[in-house]
């Protein structure tokens, strides 16, 4: 059994990027069709896009460190839960809009730090990912965030569903720049990002949106943590279950 | 000028291959066929990525994946293109969505049959979008401007879609046995209504004359049905998968494929709404619009709101 | 069946690459102009169309009337005399 494998720090800490794209990626992608408006079906499913290409470079690169015949795909679909490395916000379901907005609010205002400082990576594959995903990312938080304004600061309906939506999501938010030992020994040997030196950015930029957006931040919330650790909220089983449905009933087959 | 000069003036435009563009003054008649029309295959689009996006999150690989996410978002913005191209009609985008959510519009009835399996994904991409792709190239040369310009995108962004989808097949069909059969199962399934998107034979087509005379379309359903045939058969021939039809055989005299008789009465049973997955279609299509309300009322407050915003600070700095 | 309004429609100009013009190439609906230019660069640019987004809101279009074609138009037709082909030169002349 493969569960609660574990990685070689580089190899962990890549995967933690990896899983974060892939199950953001694949959320957005469910939407793909059922988009609130047919121009913001395709701005969304671009986002979506975007994220599994940038999962695909970690995930290729995760593997070559690994070797063992690991690939893109094997790591995508032959993994368990205990064995994915993306934050919990990432997981969270689609809900409304508002919770869709809001999570990749939450997401890219951290994702665009963390890759603007990837980039200066000592690992030179990961600081051309960085590069090459923050073109992209920086996109992602202008969309994200003036959705968040437009609708925080739309009508009486939708301030109400951004705001119960900011506080549903809220919690998941403090993972994303929790440090734990793989990332203080990353960002100590110049390869990973020193989150402790993002985080007030980050802060400032998200209460920044948000007050225009005409929401208020939740106060003295409990924030969650443990998907950089393989523990995860119920909603990742069916993720995968979905995901990996045809790797796991056809094993070992080209598609 | 009166009406029959005008009418005259247009007919001989068509004649001459002159496009009709948005202002020119058009036949009424000939005005609500290409709304039917466009709407139709604008509708046709949108609904068309609910059987598709049903395997956006089973995709069996990485790249398989992003693939499908691409196709289905192209039809996505095809569909766009599209009900702008009717737009410039003078009937709006929320008027054709209504009568697609009412029932009153229709869509091709090919989008109300089920994806069971993965291949069926190759499938759609193969045949689907193979018929589609020999109406659109038609289509290019249609006589309404904005939906000839329309078509020319479509069909430069089409090119790899039908690629896209016969590689799965061929991925399929040189796999383990159970991935042939599935292929097998797919092209079953999908043979049949694949030629029914050609709509009804020629004989008993109720619009197909007129839009032949103003060039609206250029080809007559059976011309296109047999061009497919004609295409397709070889292209099953090379990843050694069987075309469901044991009339099936090559004409010498003609210089085409004869095939089999089309169960038209299947046919009239989809468009009727008796089809497996019609219910399931507009209901999905509402459910997202129902859902997407508040966020359209919201982005539209806000923009009114900034735009007042913008007034004032404007008459601020006059005063 | 609601009462609810489109948002506005937008008429879209792409610039290829450098040096050209923008050109039309299709419509789209959008809240504000912001939205218009982000919603025209996802629908009209996933393919490396453009470099440069112009959008106009479409009820400020003003255009001519296709009736008046003759009267604007062909008046121009006759001034031949406008072209270099107009202009008899000795075949011996080259580059001119």
């Amino acid at each position: 059994m493969k569960s609660y494998t574990k990685y070689d720090p580089l190899v962990e800490y890549v995967l933690r990027s990896a899983d974060n794209t892939l199950i953001l990626g694949h959320r957005l992608s469910e939407l793909c069709g059922h988009g609130p408006v047919l121009e913001q079906d395709i701005a969304i499913t671009n986002i979506s896009l975007d994220l599994l290409g940038q999962s695909r470079m970690y995930l290729q690169y995760a593997a070559q460190q690994i070797g063992n015949n690991e690939t893109e795909d094997t790591l995508a679909f032959l993994r368990d839960g205990m064995q994915f490395r993306n934050c919990q916000l990432t997981e969270q379901p689609n809900g409304d809009f508002a919770h869709t907005i809001i999570r990749s609010f939450i997401f890219d205002s951290y994702h665009f730090y963390f890759c603007q400082s990837l980039k200066s990576s000592t690992d030179s594959s990961l600081a051309e990912i960085a590069a090459k995903s923050l073109k992209e990312v920086t996109y992602h938080r202008k969309f994200s965030s003036e959705w968040t304004i437009r609708l925080g600061d739309g009508t009486a309906e939708s301030n109400e569903r951004m705001q119960k939506a900011l506080e549903n999501l809220w919690p998941y938010s403090g993972e994303l720049t929790e440090e734990d030992a793989v990332d203080a020994k990353m960002a100590a040997e110049g390869i990973g990002v020193d989150l402790k030196d993002i985080s007030g950015s980050i802060n400032d930029y998200r209460n920044n949106i948000l007050e225009r957006a005409g929401l208020k931040v939740p106060e003295k919330v409990f924030m969650h943590s443990g998907g950089k650790k393989g523990l995860h909220t119920e909603h990742h089983g069916y993720i995968l279950a979905e995901m990996q449905f045809m790797q796991r009933a056809y094993p070992g087959l080209n598609w | 000028m009166s009406e029959s000069s005008m009418l005259k003036r247009f007919e001989d435009k068509i004649q001459r291959e002159i496009k009709i563009e948005p202002r020119d003054w058009m036949p009424d008649e000939y005005r609500k066929t290409l709304v039917r029309q466009i709407s139709q295959h604008a509708h046709s689009e949108i609904v068309g990525m609910l059987p598709e996006g049903n395997w956006v999150t089973r995709a069996p690989s990485m790249r398989r994946k992003v693939a499908l996410i691409a196709k289905v978002q192209d039809e996505a913005g095809h569909g766009l293109y599209l009900y702008s191209a009717a737009e410039t009609l003078g009937t709006s985008r929320k008027e054709m969505i209504d009568d697609l959510h009412s029932g009153k519009a229709k869509y091709s009835s090919i989008f109300n049959y089920p994806t069971l399996s993965w291949a069926d994904i190759g499938a759609i991409g193969w045949l689907v979008d193979g018929a589609a792709i020999i109406n659109q190239v038609m289509l290019c040369r249609t006589s309404y401007g904005p939906y000839a310009r329309a078509m020319v995108r479509i069909c430069k962004e089409e090119s790899f879609h039908q690629r896209q989808g016969y590689e799965i097949m061929l991925t399929l069909a040189r796999g383990s046995e159970e991935q042939k059969a599935m292929a097998q199962d797919a092209l079953n399934r999908w043979w049949w209504p694949s030629l029914m998107m050609f709509g009804p034979p020629d004989h008993e087509s109720k619009h197909s004359a007129q839009s032949m005379a103003w060039k609206i379309k250029r080809k007559s359903n059976d011309e296109l049905r047999q061009s497919f045939v004609d295409a397709t058969v070889p292209q099953a021939k090379l990843i050694d998968l069987v075309i469901p039809d044991p009339d099936l055989k090559w004409n010498e005299d003609r210089g085409h494929y004869d095939f089999g008789e089309i169960d038209w009465e299947e046919f009239w049973n989809v468009v009727k709404g008796n089809g497996p997955c019609n219910k399931q279609r507009l209901e999905a299509r509402n459910k997202a619009h129902d859902e997407g309300k508040w966020v359209r009322e919201a982005a539209a407050a806000f923009a009114e709101k900034q735009a007042t915003r913008r007034k004032d600070v404007q008459q601020k700095i006059a005063s | 069946m609601s009462n609810e309004k489109d948002w506005p429609l937008w008429e879209i100009f792409i610039r290829s690459r450098a040096g050209l013009n923008h050109k039309h190439v299709g419509s789209l609906h959008a809240a504000d102009a912001e939205m218009a230019i982000e919603n025209a660069r996802d629908v009209y640019t996933r393919r490396n169309e453009g470099i440069s987004i112009w959008v106009v809101e479409s009820k400020y279009i003003k255009a001519s009337n296709p009736a008046d074609e003759e009267s604007l138009f062909e008046p121009a037709s006759d001034k031949i005399y406008r072209h270099p082909t107009f202009y008899d030169l000795p075949d011996e002349l080259k580059h001119m």
